[in-house]
């Protein structure tokens, strides 16, 4: 029983995390968005007490139930552990918790939480773990399906999918998520949740509070026939069998044991039993079809345009180097994105305009940051804002949005079709927002022309003027980001 | 009575009625009854060339939009060869159904134009046709006297002929960043001396009837009319646009464009025969409103909508034939039976295409006939096909209006930038155009490309920040 409550919630959550980090649209994050708002890292990083104190109060009750049914890294590492039971059958043996281990890793993540060193904390904080592993791996394979159906959508005239562009964001991100999965998947086809309980700081921190729950497995020595059956299928190796104990700081709650016990011997309970419920069923159910990884490298950047011999071929825009990095509407500056952002990539995958991808940089590890050769930060859109589960990018709305000045647009006289061509142009000054370019006159080596100038006061730094530049591959008028963000 | 009697009986009977109501009704503005009509049931009805005697077809074959092998034309496809089969096959039934006249240019179909109709037409008797083609002016290194003169001998042997019968100096009355129409005019045809000496091929029967076609400045227009009346030059012919939208609105929709009508009379008074093009104008009068085809319809039900415009251009005498650019066998079929006779348009039904016209001039569309002579714009646009989804959206109805919050406008917004994206690649849309101009001088219909392109981003840009 309750390890048929245990997949039951495992499957409603791992797919509302999952469909959430697809961006499968339909609203998802208004009715989805939740699911991330409770993972507990986050939940620290956004100061969410009221979360901290449900998931704090529930494993006091009821163990790590927050890492068999919320966390999305431990289900998975769930699949791969079923899949390792299916090839070796009762494969597992109990292990002495590594307390000094797990101490080690946790106060390594403090301290890299503390001075703010992002590759630690964003490497094996489980909830971007995983968020990353859908982000680089799964949404690419998704948006080719995406993709597929808008174009059946477009030969039949319908209109419920549009297509999108597939591009690789990040390479460092794609690698690190392919490596995640990689390791952590095989540790988990061969020693189940080790991650869990040796690394995982969450898993450490909530450690502390399941060392006594109200509700835990218990063993009824009259009925144990000393079989071994749960021992060797405990994946967190937390059940020695012949003690007739259970190591509570390390079993997170699945119920396999109570499964597995053909004795009735172990029970989830507040105190130790004295009758006997009905035997429990055993029977195989096939739940989740782990989902087929590909290996292969999938999102190579796509052509968007199928070029025909009527029309002028269009060079790729290429980034420029931005002293400062841009950070997104409401993250109020770098440092209150890189102190808060535990680098999930769910804003990075729910940005409608290419224009969020994980940053390269050491300080900044994966954390989002933004350019605008694909599209730009449209005025309409607050979409990051509004998925952050970790108050990283904070709410905004769209009259906030406007009055915060993300960075400034500085104009590359070297590259201006009007300068340096004569071409009458004045695309960046139509296309702004907030009206901070005046077309001004100018003498160049082509005669009096007209060049943008920029009232810094009034730029938001949205990047219209850099993406509709015609200058390519580097834009005329680019964007310089702000480190703390001006509000005005 | 069999069935079929009894279906004629019938059909007599409403014939009957409808004519007995229609001369009861008062002038009141109510719609009139619908009429049953069914054209095509003669023979093709012919005019005559004062200059030569020349028994041409009303409905002339523009050879500009042939149909490709990948489908469609050129303008889907760029790079594909013509279909010398269909293009065979629809010429020998313009033939076979009293068709005479093929008008086609070396700058056609990106230059295949002229030796796909010498293909297709050399497989017929030389006195069975005749070929009209031109002195076109597009590329500044064909302006030289003997790039020109190679120009009209390539033409000859691209149709496989040693004569044509009409010649005509291509789209006088434009302009370029550079040069005025004047300046223009005189550089490509009379600076370089081409036109004297067309004027000594055509004494050397080598041409039969010469004159121009014209888009533009209407005092070149009016200059070449000066010297005709002065006998400096004689035009046999002129090539004019005209349907019943230019006939009175060509200036309202554009300044500096001018009614057919005038142009029509001054030929007229003078007895210079006119050849009609973009009697559609680039089928935008095939693809109407729905309010616009109801209106038509209830007056003929059965009789199409592109079919008022072909009668209206055909109606007056001093048409010699009026051009039609047809890709599809269907539309080939259809343009026949329009003229087989003509049914000519009444003083009443002009009044009402007059008020048609009126209403038409009042929708927000992009007069573009996507001739595609703007492309390619050198920042990458698609210029006609931007046109082309704007001017759909709006004759279909399905531009969103009314209130933001109604469901059906989000709807209709979702629809129109989503089909927009699907029809345009994004680097392709509007708000690329940087307004550099270097289009404007290539638009024989003198549109403001940039102006309406910022037009159509700035309506499209409300429209994504209503999101």
């Amino acid at each position: 029983m309750l390890r048929k409550i245990r997949i039951c919630l495992q499957i409603i959550t791992m797919t509302l995390v999952t469909l959430l980090l697809l961006g499968i649209g339909f609203q998802v994050h208004l009715w989805a968005g939740w699911v991330a708002k409770i993972q507990f890292f986050p939940a620290i990083l956004a100061l969410s007490f009221g979360v901290l104190a449900l998931l704090i109060a529930a494993t006091f009750i009821f163990g790590r139930i927050y890492c068999s049914v919320v966390c999305p890294l431990g289900i998975m590492q769930d699949i791969f552990s079923w899949i390792g039971g299916k090839v070796k059958k009762s494969r597992f043996y109990y292990a002495k918790e590594k307390l000094w281990l797990r101490m080690v890793c946790l106060v390594v993540f403090i301290i890299a939480m503390i001075i703010g060193f992002a590759p630690v904390t964003t490497l094996i904080e489980p909830y971007s773990a995983y968020s990353r592993i859908v982000n680089s791996l799964f949404k690419p394979l998704y948006d080719m399906l995406n993709n597929w159906l808008a174009g059946m959508d477009a030969a039949n005239d319908r209109y419920n999918f549009t297509e999108v562009q597939i591009w690789m964001r990040s390479v460092t991100t794609f690698v690190v998520a392919i490596a995640t999965l990689v390791i952590l998947g095989a540790l988990a086809l061969w020693k189940g949740r080790l991650y869990c309980n040796t690394i995982c700081p969450v898993g450490t921190l909530l450690s502390f509070c399941s060392r006594y729950p109200l509700l835990r497995v218990r063993f009824d020595k009259d009925k144990c026939k000393s079989c071994g059956m749960c021992e060797k299928n405990c994946k967190a190796q937390a059940i020695d069998f012949k003690e007739g104990k259970v190591d509570y700081a390390r079993c997170v709650v699945c119920g396999d044991c109570l499964a597995k016990c053909k004795f009735d011997a172990l029970h989830y309970t507040a105190k130790k039993p004295a009758t006997q419920p009905k035997p429990v069923d055993t029977e195989r159910r096939a739940f989740l079809a782990a989902t087929a990884i590909a290996g292969t490298t999938a999102a190579m950047a796509q052509t968007q345009m199928k070029v025909d011999g009527g029309l002028a071929v269009i060079e790729d825009k290429v980034a420029p180097k931005r002293k400062t990095p841009i950070t997104p509407p409401g993250s109020v500056s770098a440092r209150h994105l890189q102190r808060h952002c535990t680098a999930c990539q769910l804003c990075v995958s729910s940005c409608p305009n290419n224009v969020l991808r994980p940053s390269t940089d050491l300080q900044h590890f994966m954390q989002p940051t933004m350019s605008y050769e694909r599209g730009y930060c449209r005025p309409e859109c607050t979409r990051c804002s509004e998925v952050c589960p970790t108050g990283a990018i904070k709410p905004i709305t769209r009259e906030e949005k406007t009055m915060q000045h993300v960075g400034h647009a500085v104009w590359i006289k070297e590259n201006c079709v009007a300068s340096e061509k004569g071409i009458s142009c004045g695309n960046c000054a139509r296309h702004c927002p907030t009206g901070a370019i005046t077309m001004v006159d100018y003498e160049g080596p082509n005669g009096t022309v007209q060049v943008p100038a920029v009232d810094e006061n009034k730029c938001i730094g949205c990047g219209a003027c850099e993406n509709l530049c015609p200058a390519r591959p580097f834009s005329a008028i680019y964007v310089e980001g702000n480190e703390m963000h001006h509000i005005n | 009575m069999d069935r079929r009697e009894f279906l004629k009986h019938i059909g007599g009977a409403a014939v009957a009625t409808s004519v007995v109501l229609s001369a009861c009704k008062s002038e009141g503005d109510e719609t009139p009854i619908a009429k049953n009509v069914i054209d095509g049931q003669g023979e093709m009805t012919y005019r005559t060339n004062p200059n030569t005697g020349d028994k041409v077809s009303l409905l002339g074959y523009g050879m500009m939009r042939l149909p490709i092998e990948e489908g469609g034309t050129l303008r889907d496809h760029p790079d594909s060869p013509i279909d010398q089969e269909l293009v065979n096959q629809e010429i020998d039934y313009a033939l076979d159904h009293g068709m005479n006249y093929f008008d086609t240019s070396p700058a056609y179909c990106k230059g295949m134009s002229e030796r796909a109709t010498g293909i297709a037409l050399a497989r017929h008797p030389r006195n069975s046709y005749y070929i009209a083609t031109k002195l076109s002016n597009f590329s500044p290194s064909t302006w030289d006297t003997e790039s020109s003169k190679a120009m009209f001998e390539n033409s000859l042997k691209e149709l496989q002929t040693d004569y044509i019968d009409y010649l005509l100096l291509h789209s006088i009355g434009g302009s370029t960043n550079e040069l005025d129409s004047h300046g223009l005019f005189n550089a490509r045809f009379i600076d370089n001396g081409i036109l004297d000496w067309l004027v000594e091929q055509k004494a050397a029967g080598r041409i039969r009837n010469l004159g121009f076609s014209y888009h533009g400045d209407i005092a070149i227009f009016d200059m070449l009319l000066q010297w005709h009346d002065e006998g400096k030059y004689h035009w046999d012919f002129v090539q004019i646009e005209l349907n019943y939208l230019d006939w009175n609105y060509a200036d309202e929709m554009n300044a500096r464009n001018t009614d057919a009508r005038y142009l029509y009379e001054e030929l007229h008074k003078r007895g210079i025969p006119a050849v009609i093009m973009e009697p559609l104008l680039g089928g935008r009068l095939a693809s109407l409103p729905d309010h616009i085809v109801k209106q038509l319809q209830e007056r003929e039900p059965e009789t199409p909508v592109a079919r008022w415009a072909f009668r209206f251009a055909g109606t007056p005498e001093g048409i010699l034939t009026v051009l039609s650019g047809m890709t599809y066998m269907e539309h080939l079929e259809q343009n026949v039976a329009t003229y087989s006779p003509l049914r000519p348009i009444s003083a009443e039904e002009d009044a009402f295409l007059m008020k048609i016209a009126e209403e038409i001039i009042e929708l927000p569309t992009v007069p573009c006939t996507a001739c595609n002579y703007c492309m390619p714009c050198p920042f990458g646009l698609n210029i006609p096909v931007i046109f082309d989804y704007y001017n759909k959206c709006v004759t279909e109805g399905k531009v969103p209006a009314g209130n933001h919050e109604a469901k059906a406008y989000q709807e209709a917004r979702k629809r129109f930038l989503i089909g927009l994206d699907r029809t345009v690649p994004s680097l392709r849309q509007a708000n690329h155009c940087i307004g550099c101009g270097q289009c404007k001088e290539h638009c024989p219909q003198n549109i403001d490309i940039p102006t309406e392109l910022h037009r159509i981003d700035d309506f499209v840009e409300q429209l994504k920040q209503q999101g």
